[in-house]
This record gives structure tokens, C-alpha cells and sequence, in this order.
């Protein structure tokens, strides 16, 4: 079962299909970025998958369960146990400090333990700065903080929408070092961006345009370790390639 | 770490880390609550302030005789049933026909410390008699009789037996010195003053007291309940208001009260108003933040706690400054309106804050409500 399934997900705003028919997979431990211009459906597809928002139609089974019909509580709960946002802007409470704004999370998810959340500023390189305001911090530093207070609660899912659109080149390194650090780990990561850079660097590309997705790429240049879903069992880089070559040889036996 | 202790850091957090915008708002609750426990300062010490002024009119209630006669004793077993601290003075009187310059004119025994309680109003030219042998001369009478202060001025006696014709017995004859001469406008001005006892020694009895004149510091009800009392424990008095005082001072009272009432109730209005747009500014600033709380998992109820948490300090804050700072208001009010301070009333202090937290509270209660109305999808994309 995939941790993540979208099943004909419409989202439809009057005459307009923000998300058309989409249908998606994601597996535990995988490493997904979404892509696709302005418009595409990005920003909906993550509002979705977020539980900020519902489909118009279709089924969105996260864990199996169809948090499509579920009320604007229940998916609070979902959101707050199961998912780590990362957002462009970082959106960090700005009158608490580092640490603080990573004990936020842990306020509503369960237990604010100071002592955990200086680990998790730790792991992303800020232990010396967990006591700055985000007025103190660089663009990169506020995005590791943010990054923290995602993983604080060890979701299911890291969502992250464009984590490095704020970021020069050598914070969006850090960051997608980072992202490979949480990956290797086990984490399950979702990035929306729109920059190739950052999306190549995932597991899988998948592309949206005009709500719908038009085409879902193994990246040939990942380089993490691959997760199957159960049992944990790696596979390499060159299993990969292996897979990928079975599928072209799949889809030329079929052109034939 | 407990979530209460986490809660607590994060609203301090806010009101310290965002000090000047919650210096603002924390500035009008303070107004409100500064002027809310001025006003009901005033409002309690009305009364008192006003009963002050009205004894500057003199007597409220006397005391006359029941039947025939009644003592000083009487006078004493009455005011002893009226408190303390409310009893102003009281002023016994005894009235004598006497004469000077072979004229017969009315002299009027009393004590001449407490006649200034009960008559404040009293104007003297020259001063009170401090001592026996000395007397206080009424304006008409000092204008009829050309008497002056520092004069000496003699005044004679016919005992009721010579008057009925017994030749043997002589008229008492008394020296006084006049200190002063009495102006008030009234029929007081057409008697003599002299101590009780003087009037002792000039009749040749202690004698009988005619009247009592009482200033108390009470509220109409308690001056009647006063009366009743006092006519029913001392059988030989009987004690009436004197309504003319009584009626006006209620009226003037209950108007006052009614309007410092009225002003309280527009400020507490405009104190909910004023808390509810600065309320409603904080919460449309901080729509990111709250967006970015419930992304991150917060129910309706906690954005609510936290944010009528920040109000309700803010609140009490604002009680605390407001209590200090009413405290003030209403003792420069008193000054420059009653020439007298007011007293402080430490029971106001946590009336005051728990007032104010709880206006504050309410006034908040609207816009925390719309904000858990912020969608986080919405805000968090900067929309």
C-alpha cells in the first residue's frame, strides 16, 4: 500500500480545473518533487495533500485512509500528526525564537520538550542560534528552522512548497542537503518547485500542467538511497537505472 | 516541559517581543481602566464628599423635648446611638430672656466647640469665646446696641421668683467680654452666646436644654432610621430631620451619582470599543501567524485560548496601571472639585482588574472568532 494516493482528484473552481483527474503515488520513504509552471495546479495539489484543502472530487488516501471526506477537524488532526510543512517564506512565528518556534509544533502535536527540539535545530546545523529571533537569522538559517520544526514530530510526510525559492545558491544547497540527510533517513519527502535543479535532485519528478500531470520522471542523477515501502529494503542507484531500462524496454516491446 | 508553561512563555513572548504594538493596545485598556476606577471612586466617594459639603449647611437633625424637658444627658443618650465616625457634632441649646442695657433680649447657652461643627456657616468677627466670662454678640444685636469686640458688656438676669413679684430677690448680674460678633445673614444674629456654664451661673440652675441641633454624615435613609431610633430608646426627646437639608442633599446626590453612572457606562463602551478595533488590528496583522498555527496542526479552540489568553493579560495589565492610575484621576478630581483627597479603596484594585480583564476579554471575543476563520492555504501563500 503507498503511503500517499490521489485517485481522480478534481479540484474545480467555477470553470476552472485547478487539478484535472490526477492520479499519484507516493511510497514510504520516497523522495517526490511535483513541478510545473505558474497555474499548473503546484500550490493546489499540496494544499490538498497539506489537508489545508479538499478535492472537488476524487479520493486522496494518505496511510489508506480517504482524507477526502474528512471535516476540517479531523484533518487538523492528520495535518498536525502525519505531515511537516516547509513553506518558501518559512513562516516563522517572529516574536519566538528558534527553539521556540520549533517547540510551536511540538505545543500542538503533544509535549514541548525543549531538550528534543534543541537536537532537531541541531541536526539542520543551528544549535548556536536557537535562542535568535527569525529577525536575527539569514533566509538559509530561517529555512533550517523551518525544516526542524517540520521534522520535529517525525511525520509521515515532509511537504515542502518551493523550500529554496527564498534561498541563494549556497543556502539552497544546504537545504537540499538537508533534504537528502531526512531522505536517508527514511523520511518521506514531497517538494513542490519550479526550479529543474532542485527537482532533479529527487527520486521522482512528476509534472503538472494546466491541473494535470503530463509526465512522471525517475531521475537518472539521484543519488540518495531508494526505500521500498515495506520491509525497508534499499536498492541503489544502479537498481534503479535497472528499472528504468525494464520500463523502456517495456514501452518498446509495446511500440513493436 | 507542560503545555501550560509553554502556553505562557509563548503569550509573554508576544506582549514582551512585540512591545510597541502591544504597547498600544495595552495603552487604551489602561485609559479605560484608569478612567472606569476613577469614575467609580468618585461615584462611592460622591456621598461622602457631598455630605461633607452639605454639613457646611448646617444641621440635619435636632432634638427637642418629647413632652416638656429634656437634659443633656438625653442629648447624650441619643448621639451615643448614631456612629462614631458619622456623627459631624452636636450643638445643645438653651435659650434664656435676659437683659443688657436694661433691654430684654434672648441669650442662647451652648457649647461654643461643637457650634462650630453644626454651624460652620457661622461667620464671626473677632472669634468664638475660648473660655467662661466671654460671649459672642449677634450682628443685629451688636448693631442695636452699639456693641464692638473686645468690649465689655453686662448682662442681667430676672429669676422666674422675682419676676412673679418677690422683691427680696435681686436680678444676677454677670460682666462678660464680647470676642466676637456673630454674622449670618439669619435670626441668629438677634441673640447673645454665651457657655452652658455661664448660663449656669447667671440663672442659678443647671436648666433644661430646649433643642439640639446634630450634623450627621448619613444618607436619607439612615438619618430617618436615626430619628426613629433615637425617639424610641430616649423616651424624654424627640428627634426630627431637618427636612429642608435632608431633601435637597438626596436630591443633589442621587442626580451626581446618576451622571458620574451615565459617564462610567459611555466609558466602559467606549473602552469595549476601542479594545475591540485594537483587538481586531492585532488579529488582521498577525493573519500570517495564525494561518502558519493552524498549518502546523492548531485546533479553532487553541488559536482562541491563545489569543484571549494575550488579551486577557493584556487586560489585567491594563487593570493593574488603571487602578494606580484611577487612584490618581479621582484624587485630583476630588482636589480640584472638593477641595478635600479621597480615601483609598484597596477592594476597587481587584474589582478594577478583573473588570478589565473581563471587558477586554469580551471586546477580544469577535475578532479572535474571525480568527480561526483564517485559512492557512490562503494566507500562507500571501494572498
Amino acid at each position: 500500500m503507498s503511503l500517499l494516493e490521489l485517485k481522480n482528484v478534481y479540484k474545480i473552481y467555477g470553470e476552472l480545473h485547478a487539478l484535472d483527474n490526477v492520479n499519484m503515488k507516493v511510497e514510504k520513504g520516497e523522495w517526490v518533487s511535483i513541478m510545473g509552471p505558474s497555474g499548473s495546479g503546484k500550490s493546489t495539489m499540496m494544499n490538498i495533500i497539506g489537508c489545508m484543502d479538499k478535492p472537488s472530487k476524487g479520493e486522496v488516501l494518505l496511510d489508506g485512509v480517504d482524507i477526502s471526506k474528512e471535516s476540517a477537524k479531523n484533518l487538523t488532526t492528520v495535518r498536525r500528526d502525519k505531515i511537516g510543512l516547509i513553506f518558501q517564506q518559512f513562516h516563522l512565528v517572529n516574536y519566538l525564537t528558534a527553539v521556540e518556534n520549533v517547540m510551536l509544533a511540538q505545543y500542538y502535536h503533544s509535549l514541548p520538550d525543549e531538550k528534543e527540539a534543541m537536537e532537531a535545530l541541531d541536526r539542520v546545523g543551528l544549535a548556536d542560534r536557537a535562542r535568535h529571533l527569525p529577525s536575527q537569522l539569514s533566509g538559509g538559517e530561517q529555512q533550517r528552522v523551518c525544516v526542524a520544526r517540520a521534522l520535529i514530530n517525525y511525520p509521515e510526510i515532509i511537504l515542502a512548497d518551493e523550500p529554496t525559492g527564498n534561498l541563494d545558491e549556497a543556502n539552497e544547497e544546504i537545504v537540499v542537503d538537508l533534504f537528502h540527510k531526512l531522505h536517508d533517513e527514511g523520511t518521506t519527502l514531497i517538494v513542490v518547485t519550479h526550479d529543474p535543479e532542485v527537482a532533479e535532485v529527487a527520486q521522482r519528478t512528476v509534472v503538472l500542467r494546466n491541473g494535470r500531470v503530463v509526465k512522471e520522471v525517475q531521475n537518472q542523477n539521484f543519488t540518495g538511497k531508494i526505500h521500498f515501502d515495506e520491509g525497508g529494503t534499499h536498492v541503489t542507484k544502479k537498481d534503479l537505472k535497472s528499472e528504468k531500462e525494464i520500463q523502456e524496454e517495456e514501452q518498446a516491446h509495446e511500440n513493436q | 516541559m507542560k503545555k501550560r508553561q509553554m502556553y505562557f512563555r509563548m503569550i509573554i513572548a508576544s506582549l514582551m517581543r512585540r512591545r510597541s504594538r502591544m504597547l498600544v493596545a495595552l495603552l487604551s485598556i489602561a485609559i479605560g481602566a484608569t478612567v472606569l476606577s476613577g469614575l467609580v471612586t468618585i461615584y462611592y466617594d460622591v456621598p461622602r464628599q457631598m455630605g461633607a459639603q452639605f454639613r457646611n449647611y448646617g444641621a440635619n437633625m435636632i432634638f427637642t423635648a418629647a413632652d416638656q424637658k429634656f437634659t443633656l444627658e438625653d442629648v447624650r443618650q441619643g448621639t451615643a446611638l448614631i456612629k462614631a465616625d458619622q456623627l459631624v457634632g452636636v450643638t445643645p441649646y438653651r435659650y434664656e430672656n435676659v437683659r443688657i442695657h436694661e433691654s430684654p433680649v434672648v441669650a442662647a447657652a451652648t457649647d461654643m466647640t461643637s457650634v462650630q461643627a453644626t454651624s460652620p456657616y457661622w461667620h464671626i468677627e473677632g472669634e468664638y469665646p475660648s473660655s467662661d466670662g466671654q460671649i459672642l454678640v449677634g450682628a443685629g444685636l451688636a448693631e442695636s446696641f452699639n456693641l464692638k469686640s473686645g468690649e465689655l458688656l453686662e448682662v442681667s438676669y430676672t429669676p422666674a421668683e422675682m419676676a412673679s413679684g418677690d422683691e427680696t430677690i435681686q436680678d444676677n448680674i454677670l460682666e462678660f467680654e464680647i470676642t466676637g460678633i456673630l454674622d449670618t445673614g439669619g435670626s441668629e444674629e438677634d441673640y447673645l452666646y454665651i457657655s452652658l456654664s455661664d448660663m449656669e451661673s447667671l440663672t442659678g440652675d443647671a436648666g433644661d436644654i430646649d433643642i439640639a441641633e446634630l450634623s450627621i454624615s448619613a444618607s436619607s435613609d439612615e438619618l430617618s432610621d436615626y430619628a426613629d431610633m433615637i425617639s424610641n430608646t430616649v423616651s424624654s426627646v424627640n428627634a426630627r430631620l431637618v427636612k429642608r437639608v435632608t431633601a435637597s442633599e438626596t436630591t443633589v446626590l442621587t442626580k451626581l451619582q446618576a451622571l458620574v453612572l451615565l459617564v462610567t457606562v459611555v466609558v466602559l463602551a467606549l473602552t469595549m470599543i476601542c479594545v475591540a478595533t485594537t483587538m481586531t488590528a492585532v488579529v488582521t496583522e498577525r493573519r500570517k501567524e495564525i494561518g502558519l498555527r493552524k498549518a502546523i496542526g492548531a485546533s479553532d479552540s487553541s488559536i482562541i485560548k491563545e489569543f484571549l489568553g494575550e488579551s486577557m493579560m493584556l487586560g489585567g495589565l491594563g487593570g493593574i496601571l488603571g487602578s494606580v492610575l484611577g487612584f490618581i484621576f479621582a484624587q485630583q478630581v476630588s482636589i480640584h472639585v472638593f477641595s478635600s483627597s479621597i480615601s483609598f479603596m484597596p477592594a476597587l484594585v481587584p474589582v478594577t482588574i478583573l473588570v478589565s480583564v473581563l471587558v477586554t476579554g469580551l471586546s477580544s471575543l469577535m475578532p479572535i472568532r474571525s480568527a480561526t476563520e483564517v485559512d492557512p492555504a490562503l494566507v500562507l501563500k500571501g494572498e
